[in-house]
């Protein structure tokens, strides 16, 4: 915007102010040729005002300024309309990280109590974070050992069905269950690992994308236990210490703490698992980042012979990571399983696999705070884009905006690769930092030995 | 003192169908610095990674500190005080200098790693320097002397060294070759070392081994193969 922004490099309140300024512009400009529009109203002119076409205009001009602002200009050494450069993308974004972590918990801790919050709002926010939850877990695999995962929903899908089977069965609850649905998913993963150890690249990829089809046509075939396509209904809710969320007899959520039923509880309720379901995700991810089987995992990502030479045994550490991506992904497959009350291998599809994979990519492999934010992206974005419908008016009335939904989220993807081909957080922070040899080694060099 | 330390005794050593190594013997003794050279493709490597377990050996025996390891698997070779600077370097690019180091030392008890590090860092100082960067963004001769560095973070008792001086400026060999040296001479670090480079070798090794198509033809001191006529002409053309 100005030579002094130009000169100390892009700040984002910058390119915020500078993305106002446009939907300001916008706002001026769309007054007149947007928002007001001459109708015939039985004879007489009047003027119709047209909220949402010039607001989704001002909207769709500061979005785009602000991208364009973010990822496109820094590169053109600021080609723009109102001048603003940087070089200093990634690292940017790596503090972006620093701060966005604690504020998006804080905001996700504090979601379900904003005067905003609906229904459909605390549905979405579930779904979004049974993903991130996805993410994270896929994020062991492929992120951090570098195991490329095809197949991952079906570690979800043998989660899912062992919860919904051994809570219909014996009619465990759900906290019971929760983690033996793990364990058998990280079974799973192990009996997945056995056979592809020896592969890598292109052709683990291959073996996972069949093994999570064959664990699908299994769920649809094996009508005696899993009941087929018609999947399984009645599925238990998860209770709150004991308590349920009925409407009606004694023992209920409402009645326990003596306030008025709501359908809502047991949302609000749902929505505080999933978070701190995928809250102990993360938390042990990074965990175990530090500790020497972590570390294998990275180590195996940039070298496998290496890692060999180094007495790391390949065979445990590929099976670990397996395992252990598996077990959450089982976790999150338990939770689907309660939150739906109802499961049928429709559900796991190769797509979701594909979907959790975009979102790990997309986030940039290895990053925590990436996947999250892509998760957030991919399926927020996904279901805003059910809404289209304010471009009916642009285009006319014959245009279905549903059929754009898929290609505008192509694009979005085609686009973020092009600008940002190692995913949204691509710096991978290193796991030890060493302070007390600085001044030393500073010293050493000193004297000419480097 | 002359204990032994590794044996390999008529090892054969097969791709698929194809013969790599065809019955050989070598001997390593505590303490010394042994160099096998040869031509490219003679299975130089080949035998250094048959010692590691990879590939194993169909036939023979490869005896290290009293022990027959031939059968081992690769993690359990390298758990036994064998460390090895890989044909290539093969450090990890994306994770830092000190990253890089611990990986080499994660066999290792927790206390032990400051003073390895400390050891690591006096004898290739531009390491300590660079240690918060990424193994990738350093030069070839730093990323040798990184591989180096880390499989000396294992403690070894033997340290197998495959072509250090690949790819790298005459100088940096020298400086490279003379940490070795020291290695030796210092703390007694028994050395088994692969080399293109027959004449730094030669000099630097007590002795030396001539492997032609799979087969040892020649060994002998150092000197005395720096010398030979046959490994003059085949080896050293031009470079003394």
């Amino acid at each position: 915007m100005s030579a002094a922004s130009a000169k100390s490099g892009l700040d984002f309140p910058a390119a915020l102010k500078d993305a106002g300024l446009a939907a300001l512009i916008a706002l001026a400009l769309s007054i007149a040729m947007l928002f007001f529009r001459t109708v015939d109203f039985q004879g007489n002119l009047i003027l119709e005002k047209r909220w949402t076409l010039a607001g989704t205009t001002v909207l769709i001009v500061f979005a785009g300024r602000l991208a364009l602002n973010l990822f496109w200009f820094p590169r053109r050494g600021g080609l723009g309309l109102f001048k603003i450069a940087s070089s200093a993308l990634p690292a940017r974004f790596a503090e972006l990280g620093k701060w966005m972590a604690p504020v998006l918990i804080v905001f996700a801790v504090v979601l379900p109590f904003l005067p905003a919050s609906n229904r459909y709002i605390m549905d979405l926010a579930i779904l979004v974070l049974t993903y991130v939850m996805l993410g994270w877990g896929l994020n062991i695999v492929v992120g951090l050992a570098g195991l490329l995962d095809l197949g991952y929903v079906a570690f979800y899908a043998v989660g899912a069905y062992s919860y919904a089977l051994i809570a219909t069965t014996f009619d465990w609850s759900f906290w019971v269950c929760l983690p033996l649905a793990g364990m058998f998913a990280a079974l799973w993963g192990i009996i997945l690992g056995f056979p592809v150890l020896r592969l890598r690249g292109d052709y683990l990829a291959i073996v996972t994308l069949a093994f999570g089809e064959i664990i699908r046509i299994v769920l649809l075939n094996w009508y005696t236990l899993t009941n087929g396509p018609d999947g399984i209904t009645r599925i238990p809710r998860p209770s709150f210490f004991g308590l349920e969320f009925k409407r009606f007899g004694d023992g209920t959520f409402a009645n326990y703490f003596n306030i008025e039923y709501s359908s809502m509880h047991r949302i609000v309720f749902l929505y505080y698992v999933i978070l701190v379901l995928a809250l102990i995700t993360s938390a042990l991810t990074i965990r175990l980042r530090r500790l020497p089987i972590g570390r294998a995992w990275e180590a195996m990502r940039e070298d496998e012979i290496a890692c060999r030479s180094l007495g790391i045994n390949i065979t445990n550490t590929k099976l670990t990571a397996f395992s252990i991506g598996a077990m959450f992904g089982g976790f999150a497959g338990s939770f689907f399983a309660t939150r739906q009350g109802f499961i049928s291998p429709e559900s796991f599809t190769f797509i979701e696999s594909a979907i959790i994979l975009a979102i790990v990519v997309l986030g940039g492999m290895g990053s925590q705070i990436g996947v999250a934010i892509a998760a957030i992206v991919m399926i927020g974005g996904l279901e805003l884009l059910r809404d289209l419908d304010a471009l009916k008016q642009l285009f006319g009335d014959n245009f279905d905006p549903a059929l754009y939904r898929m290609l505008l989220f192509g694009l979005a993807m085609v686009g973020i690769m092009v600008w940002r081909p190692r995913g949204l957080v691509s710096s991978r922070a290193p796991t030890v930092v060493l302070r007390e040899h600085k001044a030393r080694s500073a010293d050493l060099v000193k004297e000419g030995h480097g | 003192m002359s204990e032994m330390l590794l044996q390999v005794r008529g090892v054969e050593t097969y791709y698929g169908n194809i013969i790599a190594l065809r019955g050989v013997d070598l001997d390593v003794q505590q303490g010394e610095i042994v160099t096998l050279i040869g031509a490219n493709g003679a299975g130089k490597t080949t035998l250094m990674m048959t010692i590691c377990g990879t590939p194993r050996a169909r036939e023979g025996q490869i005896i290290f500190d009293g022990e027959d390891i031939t059968q081992l698997p690769t993690h359990d070779i390298m758990h036994r005080s064998i460390a090895q600077s890989p044909e290539g370097r093969r450090i990890f690019p994306r994770m830092t200098v000190l990253e890089n180091l611990q990986m080499g030392a994660i066999l290792n008890e927790e206390e032990t790693f400051g003073e390895d590090l400390e050891l690591v860092y006096g004898l290739f100082p531009v390491l300590a320097e660079r240690s918060e960067q990424r193994g990738g963004t350093l030069s070839g001769g730093e990323q040798q002397m990184l591989a180096i560095a880390r499989a000396l973070m294992g403690r070894p008792k033997l340290l197998l060294l495959d072509e250090p001086s690949l790819g790298l400026a005459p100088k940096i060999v020298k400086q490279i070759f003379s940490v070795i040296k020291d290695l030796n001479a210092s703390r007694g670090l028994t050395v088994f070392l692969v080399e293109q480079n027959a004449y730094h070798a030669l000099k630097l090794a007590d002795r030396g081994y001539v492997m032609v198509n799979g087969r040892i033809t020649m060994t002998g001191t150092g000197s005395e193969l720096l010398h030979k006529e046959e490994v003059r002409a085949a080896y050293l053309e031009g470079a003394v």
